[in-house]
């Protein structure tokens, strides 16, 4: 039986691994550190994760070769992406190469255990919905995320789905909500704002105070905000796909953020 | 030393030589046959007056020899052989003896039958009776080198007369008794022929070499000097001179070449500036992504250490004030860090159609707050009618909150108002198109990119009055009042602008301002006409024609003034450069160069018009096509 450990920090700097080290040992967690991207992947080998922060510039094996690695192992354990370098890229390659969630580099104290939170959520519902035997032969890539067939999700936290007239719709998946525990507040941003793939579009508070960022699957002009939302933050809570969309909006450029996104019906199959 | 050393290689020689060649050719293939034909009808002639002769000679001595008077034969042939042009005159009998001769050594003598002189008659075997005309005359030598000669050969036909005559010298079965033969000399014939040749062939070399000087001119002057210049031009601009333009004064194949390299070398030149400004571009995003990545691993350090104290000292007022500004100021280099990441990324705009007054009312719900903190008051004067702009509405708006935040700095700490006023603009080409290009006659490029007017690389012209001399420098935006003299002159007592490199006079010969009667000036930019304006430093006239042609174009014009501080003259040229800043540790410097950028990638202007004590106007410009 390997032993088993909350987090994996991978990170060429160590008051970085030392940082995260501290405030998430003080949470209770128990945390292991590798400064090189092999180090990272062969401690996954000797042990189970709950979690995984990992940097992605590094030298030799960088964060996306870590990725691409630890997929081919099938490994499961959900990983986090970190950067100094953040762009709109790399937050989007990020998730659609598998991680599960993107913090850019400064982060508090608060901003890194409002993500490590979700990260061990996450993992702790997709232990309980997905049978260990599937979890064998499911690609670490794919998460697991029921949404609609037509509708296309940035990583799992958000989804899009074209309408006839030309217009989004978006709003964020039933896992990201778990992963939060349910919606207290909801801030959106106004009509005839400009939203971007990747960068954050909204911010859904949850009932213990922390807010949490949600990253947008596309690019455009929001033409409406779901103010019912807003009002009742639980109806997203309740039907996430239809009546709980937070903005429609008007594609920029679609073509060049679609293929960032992945499709729910491959899901499926 | 290319010149020199491949004299035989270039085209006007190898164009003259074929000429010359073709010419000496032509002649001198008419003048072989002329000379020839010539030949033949001298030759035809004289053959004929031998024919006469030899005739003459026969008649004369008929009469002596039917009388068998030997004597008087001997003389009469003597004296006839005296005559100059007759070389000599003898007779032969059957067996082929001579019987007379003007030569008389020769009488006696036997002459070969195989001989040349024979040799028609006798050379079947049996000899012949009747000869063709030609067939009896034959040219020689008598000597070698010495004057050609022609004989005629005469045969003497056996007649009644002659073997009834006294002597009965003659049988009546014979038919031919002997040979005249008269050699006349063909000295003055060739004379006649050389003289021609020779006059042939001088008038040959003569028209040879004096078409080929003609050529020669029309080739170097066609072909030589325009190919000329444009080899000197490839190697300028292969030398990096992409300023460089060749005349084009001339209408044939050569001329367009000419206007078309000329048109390449400034797609080039356009080309090279786009690099390199993408090449500085992707260096700074290199250094902004180093930059970026290298900081904020030591300002996460510090940003979760402090965060994480904030958190774990919340008993601890005195403790929480002091690292709240940790934190705070933490932040606020994360966003300083955003900023020039932002910066490194400025792309490409995505542009739609993007309402002006719109994009203002946005940008002033962001700073709200802001603004009433510093006690700003933001007066707009949006016009409705101003026009759609195609633009990046983001961009824009980044524009409209750094103008009127740095109105409101500039009005700290007892703050003031703001005016931001939109407007329709519709603008003639002066004072909105940028002189990017300027040459002087000679080719050299007079934008001097140290000096800068409101940013922009200068003009600079070398004037001299009254035995002074010095720089010029004009505003590079078209008809804008700009002449910055590094020398004070006075029109009224005479300027001369030159050049500043090769010192070629760039005054308008004949003409003058037509605002104030001063001297004009004319400089070229390459591929877009003349460029003139006046000499006096207090006049703008400025003309254009290759731009004022281009009729009038629409913009959108926003302008945010301020009542604050103003900025002094010397620092306005500067305040667009990236990293100038007067905020101190306030700022962070990129803000203006960041506009600069935008408002240029749109195709528009910025322009800071500003009074110490009084209050700055930053105008923009945005055509609404763009």
């Amino acid at each position: 039986m390997r032993k088993e450990r909350d987090i994996l920090v991978v990170d060429d700097e160590p008051v970085v691994t030392q940082a995260v080290e501290r405030i998430c040992t003080a949470e209770g967690l128990t945390v292991d550190s590798a400064y090189r991207g092999g180090a990272g992947l062969a401690l996954l080998d000797e042990r189970v994760y709950r979690l995984v922060v990992c940097d992605i510039m590094m030298a030799e094996v960088d964060g996306f070769a870590f990725l691409a690695e630890a997929a081919k192992k099938g490994v499961r354990t959900p990983i986090i992406m970190t950067t100094g370098y953040s762009t709109v890229e790399n937050a989007v390659r990020s998730l659609s190469c598998g991680a599960i969630d993107f913090i850019a580099k400064p982060f508090t104290a608060d901003e890194l255990l409002g993500v490590v939170r979700r990260g061990l959520k996450y993992d702790e519902i997709m232990r309980e919905t997905v049978p260990p035997a599937a979890a064998r032969h499911a690609p670490a890539c794919l998460a697991y995320v029921p949404c609609p067939a037509k509708y296309d999700r940035l990583g799992y936290v958000s989804w899009t789905v074209m309408e006839e007239r030309g217009t989004a719709l978006l709003g964020v998946s039933d896992l990201f909500l778990k992963t939060i525990g349910g919606p207290a507040r909801i801030k959106l941003l106004d009509v005839d704002d400009e939203v971007f793939q990747g960068q954050t579009c909204a911010s859904i508070g949850s009932s213990d105070g922390a807010e949490h960022p949600v990253m947008c699957p596309i690019s455009g002009r929001v033409v409406a905000a779901n103010s019912d939302a807003v009002a009742d933050p639980a109806i997203v809570e309740k039907d996430p796909y239809f009546a709980g969309w937070l903005y429609r909006v008007l594609p920029t450029d679609p073509a060049a953020d679609l293929p960032h996104l992945t499709s729910c019906s491959s899901d499926r199959m | 030393m290319f010149k020199q050393r491949e004299v035989t290689k270039r085209i006007g020689f190898k164009l003259t030589a074929a000429v010359g060649l073709m010419t000496l050719l032509t002649i001198g293939v008419f003048a072989y046959f002329n000379i020839r034909s010539h030949n033949d009808s001298l030759l035809a002639e004289v053959e004929r007056h031998a024919s006469q002769l030899s005739d003459a000679v026969r008649s004369a001595t008929e009469y002596d020899m039917l009388h068998n008077q030997r004597e008087v034969v001997h003389e009469s042939i003597k004296r006839m052989g005296r005559q100059p042009s007759i070389q000599r005159i003898r007779v032969m009998n059957k067996a082929g003896r001579v019987i007379y001769s003007s030569e008389a050594a020769e009488i006696g003598q036997m002459v070969d039958k195989n001989g040349e002189s024979c040799y028609k008659c006798h050379s079947a075997g049996r000899p012949l009776e009747r000869l063709e005309m030609t067939d009896r005359t034959r040219v020689f030598r008598l000597r070698s080198g010495g004057p050609r000669a022609l004989a005629i050969i005469n045969p003497i036909y056996n007649q009644q007369s002659c073997w009834t005559a006294a002597c009965h010298a003659h049988s009546r079965s014979q038919t031919v008794l002997g040979v005249l033969d008269v050699t006349l000399t063909l000295a003055e014939v060739d004379k006649d022929i050389r003289r021609g040749e020779t006059e042939m062939a001088v008038f040959a070399l003569v028209a040879a070499l004096s078409l080929s000087v003609i050529v020669a001119f029309f080739v170097r002057r066609w072909v030589d000097k325009p190919v000329e210049e444009l080899l000197a031009a490839t190697r300028h601009v292969a030398g990096g001179d992409l300023n460089y333009m060749i005349a084009e004064k001339r209408d044939d194949e050569l001329g367009m070449l000419a206007r078309s390299f000329n048109n390449m070398t400034q797609k080039l030149s356009d080309a090279r500036l786009q690099l390199f400004q993408s090449d500085k571009m992707a260096s700074l995003g290199r250094l902004a992504a180093g930059v970026a990545h290298e900081i904020n691993n030591p300002l996460t350090g510090v940003l979760t250490y402090s965060s994480f104290l904030l958190k774990r000292t919340q008993n601890q007022p005195e403790i929480q004030e002091d690292l709240k500004v940790i934190v705070r100021e933490t932040i606020r280099s994360r966003e300083i860090v955003k900023s020039l990441l932002d910066f490194a990324r400025q792309s490409v705009p995505k542009k739609t159609e993007v309402d002006m007054n719109q994009v203002v009312a946005r940008a002033l719900v962001v700073i709200e707050n802001e603004l009433g903190l510093k006690n700003v008051k933001v007066e707009k004067k949006l016009d409705p009618k101003a026009p759609k702009a195609t633009a990046d509405a983001n961009q824009l708006q980044q524009v409209v909150i750094n103008l009127v935040v740095n109105a409101a700095d500039a009005m700290a700490p007892k703050g003031g108002t703001v005016t931001i006023t939109t407007s329709a603009l519709n603008l003639s080409p002066v004072g909105t198109t940028q002189i990017k290009n300027a040459v002087c006659p000679k080719r050299h490029s007079l934008i001097d990119n140290e000096v800068r007017i409101d940013g922009k690389p200068s003009v600079r012209l070398k004037a001299r009055s009254e035995g002074n001399e010095g720089f010029v420098y004009l505003n590079p935006m078209y008809g804008m009042d700009g002449h910055h003299p590094g020398i004070s002159y006075d029109v009224e007592k005479g300027v001369q602008f030159v050049c500043p490199e090769c010192s070629t006079s760039l005054l308008v010969e004949g003409r003058s301002c037509p605002k104030c009667r001063a001297p004009l000036y004319a400089f070229e930019v390459p591929s877009k006409g003349f460029v003139e304006g006046c000499a006096r430093k207090e006049c703008s006239w400025q003309r254009w024609e290759a731009v004022d042609a281009t009729g009038q174009r629409e913009f959108v014009e926003l302008s945010v003034r301020d009542t604050g501080c103003g900025i002094p003259k010397d620092l306005r040229a500067k305040i667009f450069e990236p990293f100038y800043s007067t905020k101190g540790q306030k700022g962070t410097g990129l803000g203006l160069s960041v506009l600069w950028g935008i408002v240029d990638n749109h195709n528009g202007t910025i322009s800071v018009d500003s009074e110490v004590g009084v209050g700055t106007t930053f105008t923009v410009r945005i055509p609404s096509k763009a």
